[in-house]
């Protein structure tokens, strides 16, 4: 968690950017709340200028109104001056924000996204951002002028009269403290209300999220019995708090009515004896206002601005995260690689008290196919994250043509890669874009001759707009067969060295499944590759079957050498057979 | 809106007394600029300290008053609002309970979880503050200019002309940047959007190294957002300079406007201190009305929102014939559905019969309609043609209670609830007894890892199951449907997330149940349905092979080639004219 202190130095960094418009900002509202504060005074002396019948002094008159029109318009300009020039710093230093955090995201370590959920990451990115906008601009508006506001009407009251400023002064905290006070006694409402509404929330995420298994259970009453007693809960707390909260708006209003009494008052005695004029009078009742109006609005913009801060520091958080290790300053680089792979006393795991891939040995010669088999939670996939260096070992060495895989750029190590994953995640855009992900300066033709390959081409050639058809959020309108045809094209047009199918057909029917593999054949000719899967029917043609069990490779071989062993290999095999 | 004010009719009490109040404090805060002129015009002007005493008093008195009724009116805006929120919340939530998967399915689960909660929320606060405010900011800006007019005529003027000129313009830019902001939020959600494909897509980006690609048109979709939010704030940034100059114009007309009437001797300094007072309440209570019709604008439609799920009725035609447990067996007679907007039906013409105790195989692949057949059995969706009948009654003929109370499922997604896992048993049958929920994880499979954990049958499940593995949890829902002791268990595909040895000693669990209900059985793997009565072999939904293994091997293209897909050594030793096993 990072301190306050820093999360303010931080957002400072990113406003020093614009450090002038800070000072345009700050300028405008300068002048905004002079001028704002002058206007009484003027109105003033103008209710001065017209005493009573026939004593009316209309050249002073005229001369005030016309200063004040000046004022008023002057004001009106420097305001939405202030106004433009705290948008612009909000929305660009949260724009700056924003593109930094995902600058950021493309360097985090997988480690990390594997570990938050997407929903997480990017409420952080959307929501705590927003937030945070919404609290630096209310900031920025109210409370600079605000605090201007403060000082500005206390010179100017006690310019006009030191007693009735001490009556303004002393009654007005008084609404800060009946804020304080209720806000603390809401706090506990508040913080049941929100554990009952958590409860709730939870309830109908269960229950409306597994409808069908409520329905197949007739479970529904007892769901809205629950239901019930939860939602009673809820609307006790829920009143409480909601009365309590909108209190505080009346009991300011109170205390501004108490001075303004106060003023009235005093100020009338003041006027008895010629202490007053009536002008003052009325410029001491519109200064009372401005003063109470910051400390109503003080409570407000300080809880924005803390849940600003909080915000603000869950962004940070996310972008103080520590990035992906680079390359090792040995810089080498693969033009052309053979596919050999060879993995030399491999430590791996994920959580640090739990070893999962202990001393593990392979040797990899180009053009081999390796299929990795085993139960789930094996570490069937974990191989797979560190060859393609989404995470390092900890222990050991992966070695590509003989060089250690650390040594390389990843973007040079990944080049050599062709993958394709049991998520076939296609971007929102045209078939055509999708094909191209890998190799963007592949033509039109290549990426159709590479889609034949993949048997993509006949289905591709029946939708509506052929290779321009816009596949719909995450490919929602193509069967998963035909995204995993894609996801094939576009891994044939890269022409990987070494091709990495993980579980590339595990939600695949096995009928569509015959066909996919034949495209897979056509891929795997010449290329090495891995194979994860745990139908054992699509690896049987590998060269080497590494059969693990709790991260260890507890056999090798091809298929026909396992089954003579008559170990586990054999047993998952012909449990597929099994006759009761 | 409308509709679902008969929730609110509880609360009509509350809903006439709160704003009542509120015009009460109103009154009152109309009535202190009055007798601030009194205490200036007679007070100073007579030179009457007690008169300034008693008036100062009344000033007091009038905010204590004004206190009461607000607070008062809080409490009542407060009971309406939060308990006519906590009436259509049950509502609601007692609804969507009603509706059928097609609904649901139409609706989306997530949708209809957010119109539950901030939806509805956001109903709740718009209530709240509509009940508080609605009349009283109308009523302050009509009062203020109605004592202008009791005060001076003349002078009034200023405020009859000035009136409809703030409102035009604070709601005029309001008009104008309202639309302006749906496309801020449109905005948003792209970037909401390429964050979220970017970090779904993270292996795939990274593996194609087009970080940088990603990048850029992050930072096109955020710049366009940042400029689209630049232009808002722009045109809403006016809302307060405009209002300001238009209400300070108004008091220099004002001014000299009084300064005539008092030359002329028609009007006193305390009135114009007066109708200077009236001028700045006017202002206040048109800026927090222009709010409130924002925040009840959004109100609204997300009340809209919660009405559109309110009116979607089940398609489920409900009957109440209650008819006593027989037997299990189900017939398809040319049975067809197609789901709503699809234009080929999923499942069509379908005719079987499953005999008591009979274990029916269904295999295709995928889209081919397997899980529609079985959710027709249970009245998850109905037939659009044709009839389902169980023990020779039509289903839709049967109270869903009756009907479903026969019948356990296990779905393909595992699905298991927060609470133990003797909890989540007691789902099938509340009233089963621990031999039969032993029996139950016994034949799931389930015992061995049950046992080994710490408190065994009462270990707790969190939401979702989300710590047990995929394995687990598809035991753990297969044991629930068998404590239900049912006359109809269905398999949906639900047996996949199992390997070949765990999956078939279920298999031959079931067959040694104490009790014999007839089995649907959907599988994509020829393994599991091996050895079922009858196999039905579905492709479009249509069927295109019904027999045992061996026959459709025979007979069945389809199912021949799945079969030989899955078992290529098979198709081999066949070929050389000896069967494997």
């Amino acid at each position: 968690m990072l301190g306050q202190k820093e999360i303010i130095h931080k957002v400072l960094l990113y406003i020093k950017h614009y450090w002038w418009l800070m000072a345009f900002s700050l300028l405008f509202a300068a002048i905004a709340v002079v001028l704002t504060l002058y206007l009484p005074i003027l109105t003033g002396d103008a209710v001065d200028a017209m005493i009573e019948k026939g004593r009316v002094d209309f050249e002073l008159l005229k001369k005030l109104l016309a200063q004040m029109t000046v004022i008023i318009a002057v004001t009106g300009i420097a305001q939405w001056l202030m106004n433009v020039a705290n948008n612009r710093i909000t929305y660009l230093v949260v724009r700056d924000i924003r593109r930094d955090a995902f600058k950021k995201l493309q360097k985090l370590p997988l480690k990390y996204l594997d570990m938050h959920s997407t929903g997480e990451v990017v409420s952080r990115m959307i929501a705590d951002v927003d937030q945070f906008a919404d609290g630096l601009l209310m900031g920025f508006t109210q409370a600079f002028t605000g605090v201007l506001t403060i000082i500005g009407t206390l010179f100017f009251m006690l310019y006009t009269n030191v007693w009735i400023t001490l009556v303004v002064v002393l009654v007005t905290p008084l609404s800060l403290f009946v804020a304080a006070f209720i806000a603390k006694k809401t706090h506990s409402m508040f913080h049941k209300q929100s554990e009952a509404r958590g409860e709730q929330t939870g309830l109908i995420d269960e229950m409306i999220g597994s409808q069908q298994v409520v329905q197949a259970y007739g479970y529904e009453k007892k769901a809205l019995k629950r239901f019930e007693e939860i939602n009673g809960r809820l609307e006790g707390y829920s009143l409480r708090a909601t009365f309590f909260s909108s209190i505080t708006n009346p009991a300011t209003r109170f205390v501004n009515n108490l001075v303004y009494a106060g003023v009235g008052i005093t100020g009338a005695f003041f006027a008895l004896n010629d202490y007053l004029s009536i002008g003052k009078l009325s410029r001491f009742l519109s200064y009372a206002n401005q003063y109470t109006k910051p400390f109503n609005e003080i409570s407000g913009v300080i809880t924005e601005l803390q849940n600003a801060i909080t915000c603000a520091g869950r962004i940070f958080e996310l972008m103080e995260e520590q990035e992906e290790t680079e390359q090792s300053p040995v810089k080498k680089k693969i033009e052309t690689a053979s596919g050999e792979m060879d993995l030399e006393q491999v430590y791996f795991s994920y959580v640090e008290d739990k070893p999962l891939i202990q001393n593990l040995n392979l040797l990899v010669k180009p053009g081999q196919r390796v299929a990795i088999v085993g139960p789930t939670g094996c570490g069937k996939t974990t191989i797979i994250n560190l060859i393609m260096r989404f995470y390092d070992v900890y222990n050991g060495a992966i070695k590509m043509d003989g060089i250690d895989i650390r040594d390389l750029s990843r973007e040079n190590l990944r080049s050599h890669y062709g993958m394709v994953l049991q998520e076939t995640w296609l971007k929102d855009g045209t078939i055509l874009e999708n094909i191209l992900f890998g190799r963007k300066d592949a033509s039109r033709e290549e990426a159709i001759e590479a889609a034949k390959l993949s048997h993509a081409h006949s289905f591709i050639k029946r939708l509506p707009q052929g290779y321009d058809t816009v596949i719909k959020e995450n490919g929602e309108n193509l069967s998963q067969g035909q995204r995993q045809l894609l996801c094939i094209a576009r891994v044939i047009l890269c022409r990987p060295s070494i091709l990495i199918l993980d579980e590339a057909t595990s939600s695949i029917d096995t009928r569509t499944e015959m066909q996919i593999q034949s495209a897979f054949q056509k891929l795997m000719e010449g290329r090495t590759s891995f194979i994860v899967a745990h139908r054992l029917s699509t690896i049987q043609n590998a060269d080497i079957i590494l059969v693990m069990k709790d991260g260890k490779i507890i056999e090798q071989g091809s298929h026909e050498e396992l089954l003579g062993k008559k170990g586990f290999y054999a047993d998952l095999y012909m449990s597929q057979f099994a006759i009761k | 809106m409308k509709s679902l004010l008969i929730y609110m009719k509880d609360y009509k009490k509350e809903c006439v007394l709160g704003p009542l109040f509120k015009l009460l404090e109103a009154g009152f805060d109309l009535t202190v600029p009055l007798v601030t002129a009194a205490i200036i015009d007679n007070g100073i002007g007579g030179q009457d300290r007690g008169y300034i005493m008693r008036y100062g008093l009344v000033l007091i008195l009038l905010a204590v008053v004004g206190l009461v009724c607000s607070i008062t009116a809080q409490y009542f805006a407060a009971k309406a609002a939060v308990g006519f929120a906590a009436k259509l919340r049950f509502a609601l939530f007692g609804h969507i309970e009603s509706l059928s998967f097609a609904e649901i399915d139409e609706i989306g689960t997530s949708t209809l979880i957010t119109r539950m909660t901030s939806d509805i929320n956001q109903v709740q606060s718009g209530v709240n503050m509509a009940l508080r405010l609605f009349l009283r900011s109308p009523f302050i800006v009509f009062g203020a200019m109605i004592m202008a007019f009791f005060i001076d005529v003349q002078a009034a003027l200023v405020f009859v002309v000035v009136i409809p000129l703030l409102a035009v313009v604070i709601f005029g830019i309001m008009a104008i940047s309202m639309p302006l902001y749906k496309k801020v939020q449109g905005a948003l959600d792209t970037v909401l959007g390429s964050t979220r494909e970017n970090l779904t897509g993270v292996r795939v980006i990274r593996a194609f190294h087009r970080e940088k690609e990603e990048e850029a048109q992050f930072c096109e979709d955020n710049e366009f957002l940042t400029k689209s939010q630049l232009f808002v704030g722009k045109i809403s940034a006016l809302t307060n300079p405009v209002t300001y100059v238009m209400i300070n114009v108004a008091l220099v007309v004002l001014l000299w406007t009084s300064g005539n009437q008092i030359n002329a001797g028609s009007l006193t300094s305390g009135d114009v201190i007066a109708l200077i007072n009236y001028l700045s309440q006017i202002l206040v209570e048109l800026i927090k009305l222009a709010n409130t019709i924002v925040l009840s604008n959004k109100a609204l439609a997300c009340a809209a929102r919660v009405e559109s799920v309110m009116e979607v009725k089940s398609s489920l035609e409900l009957h109440n014939q209650f008819v006593e447990k027989a037997g299990g067996k189900v017939v398809f007679e040319n049975a067809s559905m197609s789901y709503k907007g699809a234009l080929e039906p999923s499942v069509s013409g379908v005719d079987f019969t499953a005999n008591p105790g009979e274990t029916i195989g269904i295999i295709g692949g995928t889209g081919s309609g397997k899980s529609t057949l079985v959710n027709l059995i249970p009245r998850f969706y109905d037939v659009t043609q044709g009839c389902v009948k169980v023990d020779g009654q039509d289903v839709r003929d049967y109270s869903l209670e009756a009907l479903r109370s026969r019948i356990g499922i296990v779905m393909q997604k595992a699905v298991l609830f927060k609470g133990s896992i003797r909890e989540n048993l007691l789902w099938g049958n509340e009233n089963a007894t621990e031999e039969e929920l032993k029996e139950a994880l016994e034949i799931s499979q389930s015992m061995e890892f049950v046992e080994k954990k710490e408190n065994g049958i009462d270990s707790f499940v969190e939401q979702g199951g989300r710590n047990l593995s995929g394995g687990q949890r598809q035991r753990l829902t297969i044991a629930r449907a068998l404590v239900r002791k049912p006359e109809i268990l269905i398999f949906d595909d639900s047996t996949s997330a199992l390997d070949y040895a765990t999956d078939a000693r279920l298999r031959s669990g079931l067959k040694n149940l104490s009790y014999h209900p007839t089995i649907f059985m959907v599988s994509q793997r020829t393994s599991s349905i091996r050895h079922a009565d009858k196999i039905i072999v579905l492709e479009d939904g249509e069927v295109i092979g019904m027999g045992t293994h061996d026959e459709l091997l025979k007979s069945c293209e389809v199912y021949a080639e799945i079969h030989y897909s899955q078992y290529q050594n098979e198709k081999e030793a066949q070929k050389g004219g000896t069967v494997l096993c």
